[in-house]
């Protein structure tokens, strides 16, 4: 029994080692460095205990930034999932040209976010954009926006191309769900001469509801790490008041003058800490096993 | 009529879907002059499929594109070489830390480098990897590694014990079995697993951003943020090398999606 678990080691090495050295790691040096003082240049300058927490319930941007972060998860996941309800829904049916259509919702998950969203800094550009552009010459606005440089106007911006990027994802998601339903749950409902709406609400939606879940934990995951899009579209204006969690802790430990790394380790920690419970969540809701069924490829 | 109003629906999704692509590609093909008319055109007045030349003719593109493609491909082989053992020995056997093994890679796999950023960043600072391949490498590999071995272990668990013992027979041994027999049989899972993370570090951005600092060290996602800047405002140029970056992922993530949803949400949708 010993020899075995020697061998398990041999052939699981290469996958610990990694995990190890690039997961554990970090994560052990991310919370050394939420215990400890840094130089501008980063060189360590001892420890300072929870100063760097109690430092970060202090910091003014912070209430804000909560804010923002809550609301760009929650909306995003939120106009995410009801839309890919009804692309999956589309998606299920047969009709011509509908290969043609997948490949196309394949653009914006194959696609760097970053370029995303770089061309989505240009469409809502003020004077060059195509969106004014649009809306000006159909009449929709009297006159052109500053979509990312108004305070109202950013943070619905960037949820649109959150939604835009996710949908892609999440539809797919659903279609394997919708996939999985036997077709003669449906011809029953025929039988019995329920309305389309009825059987969707009655037997569809229930029916999907593990798919679901998975689809809202893992977006959740998702766009709370999700850092390119806040970062590009969030670039011109100054201060924290559109960052959320992921890109303040960025801002704060690379960008800003602040420079400061002990305090964004914290931010760090607390990040990890909530991604962590979101992961429990969703073990949880699919209730994961290591067993050979509960693993397949073949969607 | 039913198929009508269907067809009429899915061109409009992939109408809309395409929609800001198609600006990009418009975009790319003007000339410097065009980029700035009030009001903006869609179509270039005069048109400029020479932008993709000058941008390939780059210097500093060809920088990018070898740090991408060396980084990219130098993540994927490991990947494929330290998930396709983990892959099979969890699919063939049931040893003491199977469960916490699987458990930890899974739990790698929601874990997107962002969280851990700054923690990655005190690593490479405190071992001098800052500006160095190896670190951008080992981190992709990393955070891909989860997809492949799902993927990977789905493939060899439907693969017949019965042909395993025949090779067996035959003399070989189980890394011989693995590599004659049993990878050849899980081609397509190979073929996704490769693919995606070859993607996913094609399109790495944060983790680039923060340890590649040196100019020529930039992968692609990095680098052609310089043609917009403060100073200078190439969108052309910008969206022209996002054509060129964007194309190739696009048609190799066609060819596997139908194994990415089984794949990334690891079998819970059944």
């Amino acid at each position: 029994m010993r020899g075995r678990r020697w061998e398990a080691l041999l052939w699981l090495g290469p996958s610990l080692a990694l995990i190890g050295g690039v997961v554990f790691y970090p994560a052990v040096a991310l919370v050394g460095a939420s215990l400890g003082r840094y130089s501008i240049t980063g060189v360590y300058q001892g420890s300072v205990g929870a100063d760097n927490y109690a430092r970060l319930l202090q910091q003014p941007a912070l209430p804000v930034v909560l804010v923002n972060t809550a609301v760009w998860v929650a909306v995003v996941v939120g106009i995410t999932v009801v839309i890919s309800l009804g692309l999956a829904q589309l998606l299920n049916e047969d009709f011509p040209g509908r290969a043609l259509v997948r490949w196309a919702l394949i653009v914006p998950w194959a696609a760097s976010l970053i370029m995303t969203s770089k061309l989505f800094v240009w469409i809502y550009d003020y004077y060059f954009g195509a969106l004014n552009a649009l809306l000006t010459s159909l009449r929709v606005l009297p006159q052109p926006v500053d979509w990312l440089g108004e305070d109202a106007t950013v943070m619905g911006a960037m949820i649109a191309v959150g939604v835009f990027v996710s949908l892609p994802f999440t539809t797919y998601v659903l279609l394997a769900g919708l996939a999985s339903i036997p077709g003669d749950v449906y011809e029953a409902a025929r039988v019995d001469g329920a309305s389309r709406w009825a059987t969707y609400r009655r037997l569809t939606l229930p029916l999907l509801k593990p798919a679901l879940l998975v689809a809202v934990v893992l977006n959740a995951i998702y766009v709370f790490n999700s850092f390119p899009i806040v970062w590009t579209l969030n670039d011109r204006n100054p201060g924290f008041a559109h960052d959320t969690m992921v890109t303040y802790m960025y801002k704060i430990a690379f960008k800003s003058a602040l420079r400061d790394v002990g305090l964004a380790a914290a931010l760090g920690v607390v990040n990890v800490a909530l991604i962590l419970l979101a992961v429990l969540a969703y073990l949880r809701t699919v209730r994961w096993d290591d067993g050979d069924a509960a693993v397949s490829g073949r969607a | 009529m039913r198929r009508t109003a269907l067809t009429a629906a899915g061109g409009l999704l992939a109408s809309a879907v395409l929609a800001p692509y198609v600006v990009m590609l418009l975009t790319a093909l003007k000339p410097d002059a065009e980029l700035r008319t009030t009001p903006p055109r869609l179509l270039p007045v005069a048109w400029r499929p020479g932008n993709f030349l000058a941008v390939l003719a780059d210097p500093g593109f060809a920088d990018w594109l070898r740090v991408s493609l060396v980084v990219a491909a130098a993540s994927t082989a490991i990947v494929v070489l330290a998930a396709a053992p983990a892959a099979y020995y969890t699919a063939r056997h049931r040893f003491v830390g199977r469960t916490a093994f699987l458990f930890v890679v899974l739990v790698t796999q929601m874990f997107s480098p962002t969280a851990l950023v700054v923690g990655l960043y005190r690593e490479a600072f405190d071992l001098d990897l800052v500006n160095t391949y190896a670190a951008l490498i080992l981190t992709n590999a990393a955070f891909n590694l989860a997809f492949a071995i799902w993927i990977l272990r789905a493939f060899f668990a439907s693969i017949p014990r019965e042909i395993e013992e025949a090779a067996a027979v035959d003399g070989c041994g189980r890394a011989g079995t693995l590599v004659r027999v049993v990878l050849p049989l899980s081609l397509p899972g190979l073929v996704t697993a490769v693919i995606f993370a070859f993607i996913a570090a094609w399109n790495e951005y944060i983790i680039a951003l923060t340890l590649m600092t040196a100019p020529e060290r930039k992968p692609l996602t990095v680098g052609i943020t310089s043609y917009v800047t403060a100073y200078v405002q190439h969108w052309n140029h910008l969206f022209a090398a996002s054509v060129l970056a964007i194309v190739p992922v696009v048609v190799l993530f066609a060819v596997i999606e139908r194994h990415l949803v089984g794949g990334l949400t690891a079998g819970s949708v059944k």
